[in-house]
């Protein structure tokens, strides 16, 4: 399992250093600096197609950029394939619900416990000794920490793919959280929810922050400026491929060159309000 | 374990002496650590709760209250889901000399505000962080409040009032008082009589303000008995416990009754989950409001509707044999063997599945009560062979004072009052009820209590009859009975609740006392006919937009053509209109038992009403409608008003 205890809050946790990833001749990073400390939710901002999801692809290893340096831990993980990497510790959700859905949503849920599983296919077919145990603990956590947590003991054996959209985006993090991750992605948790299902959402989000069990340091991408404004500890600005800034929600609201570039187009994106 | 402990509760005598907690500590040392007196669903497992358990933690939350300075008399809040803390903070209350107050899970912040204000409440338990939130936001305006406990320390990690204070310290509070004075918690135990106020009993009112009914040990004990004289249970059944504490139904069942009988008290794992756990336990017996019954009638006719053709066929062929043997049974005739035998055959290849899907397999005596519950309901169930009977009670006599006997039920009537009751039926035809479970009067409510408490009878304000073979037959509140075009007396509610039926409404309010003609406002079942919008590929994207749909009006309007049948022309819907928003508690429509309040409606929807009963086609509504966190919506929209066609 990731060893958590390592680094003391406000340490730097991931570190992208002149971070450049093009496509042919489409430039989506240009040279981005980005520093995320732990305990922090760090949220990344700007207008559609500014390379956000690039951005969280190369964190997480979908894609490779490159020029530049991925640090986790001070650890330079370029090289690493993204399963490495979530055993590493770092986790994320997609813009779009990725879940499985014939699977329950437990099983969902338990497939992101995979990565912490020990027993091999032998033992696990034979499901005795150790691999029932293990199993048993596993489940203990899931149900203990996580179904409790997101609150979808009602739907813990519904096929996934029956729930309304935002119960599978409550899935797809559940699932997220399994992997016991440090550093969690979460890829516009909130697009297309509706006010209730957001104001859960950022609850979640805020718990898993700071509630003592947890303490993921969180990077995240939205549009809704309002709980960007309100969540973030750090807001980070992106708009075609460079940051405009980085810095605490209130320095990011008064820099002019923002509001010119994102905030001057808040009725577009934070109509929810 | 103690066989000879099954049944006993008629050897327990209730004396003058005898309070909830004497008994409490009787029980709770004899079940010892042996047997379970409750059992939650947490993460998933059936945790159980020993009755030595639960006697340990009600005894350090009542010592913890003390050492917070709870004095005789005092008032002590409950708000939250059913839990057994919510049970362990009443029950300690009770042990420390204090009275409890229950309020809904779901009320408003002026609701709440209201009650422990007027109640005086000095301790408010609280669950997590909703019902703390509540209770800080109306804090500054309650004086008398001092200390909000709660045990839930999910989203509590930021808050630091001092009035906060969670269970498990309050009752770290109680063990160092035990170390300071061990006799004590035996001492007050030990202390009070019977005809002390034990709870106080916020009632609905459909009408007006909540009155606060003042109910005593004795009250609540004689309540338990003598429904237990009728219906034994044992102590090794099975009760869950889901519907809200703040109505006296289930305080009857949870502490009158489980009390007495030591049976075990099941928790579900969430209020959305209830059902499902209903099941995985098979209760014994059961005390439910008419719309969950109504719930689970929708949702077996709409499975049927989903159903493939040859269990359809099953389902219908049971069903008829069912309401066959049923009718048979209602009119007290013998059923043939022939029958029997089908029966028999109906019950192994479908009732039986069916009852356990939907968690009766074990019922014993299912009881519904509250409100008034259609025939067409009734029928349903007996011809599942469930054992439903109707009751008929009010907070004020703590419970129930009239229930059908088993083998003798006429679905029209309540039944017989239960022994150590007297009901009468006044001049003016309301009735009136005398026994020692009659509550107290009402909490600082003088001029209420003289109209409602009158030489030891208790004014229920609702009218009724009894009926040739001694059943009472209660009519309607008293003001809620209309007068129909010929002069008759109607109840609307007798045609709310077959209207009601139809999977495809949920809910329903009848017009028309004092009219040319009856008419009806609708609500339709969001789910149900959303669905069978799906199929028929009509495409929506709103409630309000679902309802006012010309072929949701035809769907309507076959329902009500089965709910008009067989009834007088002048008792039958002759307009309706499909509201374009559900009934809603919150909007206080309805009650928080879920029942429709006439008055309210009939000012909020005037402009509706008028249309009714106008040539207009249709009704245009311009409204604003106000969230519970105080975000408003505006509302446009017109509502078609339709002719019932012959």
């Amino acid at each position: 399992m990731v060893e958590s205890n390592t680094l003391n809050k406000g340490d730097v946790l991931l570190d992208l250093e002149g971070i450049h990833m093009s496509f042919g001749k489409v430039e989506a990073l240009a040279g981005i600096n980005l520093q995320i400390r732990k305990g922090e939710i760090h949220s990344v901002i700007g207008p559609n197609g500014a390379g956000k999801t690039v951005m969280m692809n190369c964190i997480n290893g979908l894609y490779r950029p490159q020029k530049g340096n991925v640090l986790y831990k001070g650890q330079r993980i370029n090289h690493f394939r993204p399963y490495q990497r979530a055993s590493l510790g770092i986790s994320r959700t997609f813009q779009k619900v990725e879940v499985f859905g014939g699977m329950t949503v437990l099983d969902n849920i338990r497939l992101g416990r995979h990565i912490h599983m020990k027993s091999g296919i032998a033992s696990g077919s034979l499901y005795v000794g150790k691999t029932a145990k293990e199993e048993v603990k596993h489940r203990r956590f899931i149900e203990e920490e996580i179904i409790d947590l997101l609150e979808i003991e009602s739907i813990r054996s519904k096929p996934t793919g029956m729930l309304p959209y935002g119960l599978q985006k409550r899935v797809e993090l559940g699932r997220a959280l399994a992997l016991e991750p440090e550093l969690l992605i979460l890829d516009e948790p909130l697009a297309g929810l509706n006010l209730e299902e957001v104001e859960d959402m950022a609850r979640f989000i805020l718990d898993i922050n700071e509630e003592e069990r947890w303490k993921v340091t969180c990077l995240l991408v939205e549009h809704d400026m309002g709980v960007v404004m309100d969540l973030s500890d750090r807001v980070f600005v992106l708009n075609f491929g460079n940051m405009i800034m980085d810095g605490t929600p209130e320095e990011v609201q008064q820099n002019p060159e923002v509001v010119k570039a994102y905030l001057g187009e808040e009725d577009l994106y934070a109509s929810r309000k | 374990m103690h066989h000879e402990n099954n049944n006993d509760f008629s050897k327990i005598k209730i004396s003058k002496e005898l309070t909830i907690p004497k008994l409490f500590y009787r029980q709770a040392t004899t079940f010892g650590k042996d047997r379970v007196a409750m059992r939650e669903k947490e993460f998933g497992i059936w945790r159980p709760i020993t009755w030595q358990d639960y006697f340990e933690n009600v005894k350090y939350i009542a010592l913890g209250l003390i050492s917070l300075g709870l004095e005789e008399g005092d008032k002590v809040s409950m708000i939250g889901d059913n839990r057994p803390e919510g049970l362990w903070a009443e029950m300690a209350t009770l042990c420390a000399r204090g009275v409890g107050v229950w309020l809904f899970r779901d009320s408003l912040i002026d609701e709440v505000r209201y009650i422990i204000d007027h109640s005086d409440t000095r301790f408010l338990f609280g669950e997590g962080q909703e019902e703390v939130d509540k209770a800080i936001s109306i804090f500054n305006e309650c004086p008398k409040l001092q200390k909000i406990i709660w045990d839930d320390p999910k989203g509590m990690r930021n808050y630091d009032q001092d009035y906060l204070i969670s269970l498990k310290e309050l009752q770290q509070l109680g063990r160092e008082l035990e170390k300071e004075k061990p006799h004590l918690f035996d001492e007050l135990i030990n202390k009070g009589s019977g005809e002390e106020v034990a709870l106080l009993f916020y009632t609905s009112g459909t009408t007006a303000l909540p009155k606060g009914a003042l109910l005593s040990h004795n009250n609540m004990l004689t309540m338990g008995q003598h429904l237990m004289t009728v219906d034994p249970c044992e102590s090794t059944d099975d009760y869950v416990s889901y519907l809200p504490f703040a109505w006296i139904g289930e305080q009857m069942m949870s502490i009158s009754c489980g009390l007495q009988i030591g049976y075990t008290i099941n928790f579900p794992e969430e209020p959305e989950t209830a059902q499902e756990n209903i099941r995985e336990i098979g209760p014994h017996v059961m005390f439910a409001p008419p719309r969950m019954y109504e719930q689970m009638t929708r949702s077996v006719q709409v499975k049927y509707l989903d159903a493939t053709w040859i269990k359809r066929k099953f389902y219908e062929f049971s069903t008829y044999v069912g309401y066959k043997a049923a009718n048979l049974k209602f009119d007290k005739k013998p059923v043939p063997i022939f029958w029997r035998l089908i029966e028999w055959l109906a019950s192994i290849t479908v009732q039986k599945k069916l009852k356990d899907h939907l968690g009766l397999s074990r019922v014993r005596n299912a009881y519904t009560g509250g409100a008034a519950m259609g025939p067409d309901h009734f029928r349903f169930f007996h011809a599942l062979g469930v054992n439903l009977k109707q009751i008929y009670g009010q907070t004020e006599v703590a419970g129930i004072s009239v229930v059908h006997r088993s083998g003798d039920i006429k679905f029209d009537t309540v039944g017989h009052p239960i022994p150590g009751t007297e009901v009468k039926i006044a001049d003016d035809g309301e009735i009136l009820t005398r026994s020692s479970s009659v509550f107290l009067g009402y909490y600082k409510n003088p001029e209420a209590t003289e109209k409602t408490l009158r030489d030891g009878w208790l004014y229920s304000g609702d009218r009724g009859f009894m009926d040739d073979d001694g059943h009472l037959v209660v009519f309607d509140r008293t003001k809620d009975v209309f007068t129909l075009k010929d002069g008759k007396p109607f109840a609307p509610q007798y045609l709310e609740t077959r209207l009601k039926f139809s999977p495809y409404i949920r809910d329903s309010w009848v017009i028309g006392d004092k009219k040319d003609y009856i008419s009806a406002v609708l609500c339709i079942d969001y789910a149900v006919v959303g669905k069978w919008a799906d199929e028929k590929k009509l495409n929506y994207t709103s409630y309000q937009e679902l309802s006012q749909m010309p072929e949701i009006y035809d769907l309507v309007e076959k329902q009500i053509h089965q709910a008009n049948k067989d009834l007088p022309d002048l008792a039958k819907v002759v307009k309706f209109t499909n509201l374009y928003k559900e009934l809603d508690a919150d909007d206080d429509e309805l009650t928080r038992t879920r029942k429709l309040r006439r008055a309210f409606v009939e000012k909020r929807y005037e402009e509706i009403v008028d249309a009714l009963y106008s040539d207009n086609p249709s009704v245009h509504i311009d409204t604003t409608i106000k969230y519970e966190d105080g975000r408003q919506a505006h509302i446009e929209t017109d509502m078609q008003i339709r002719t019932v066609r012959d």
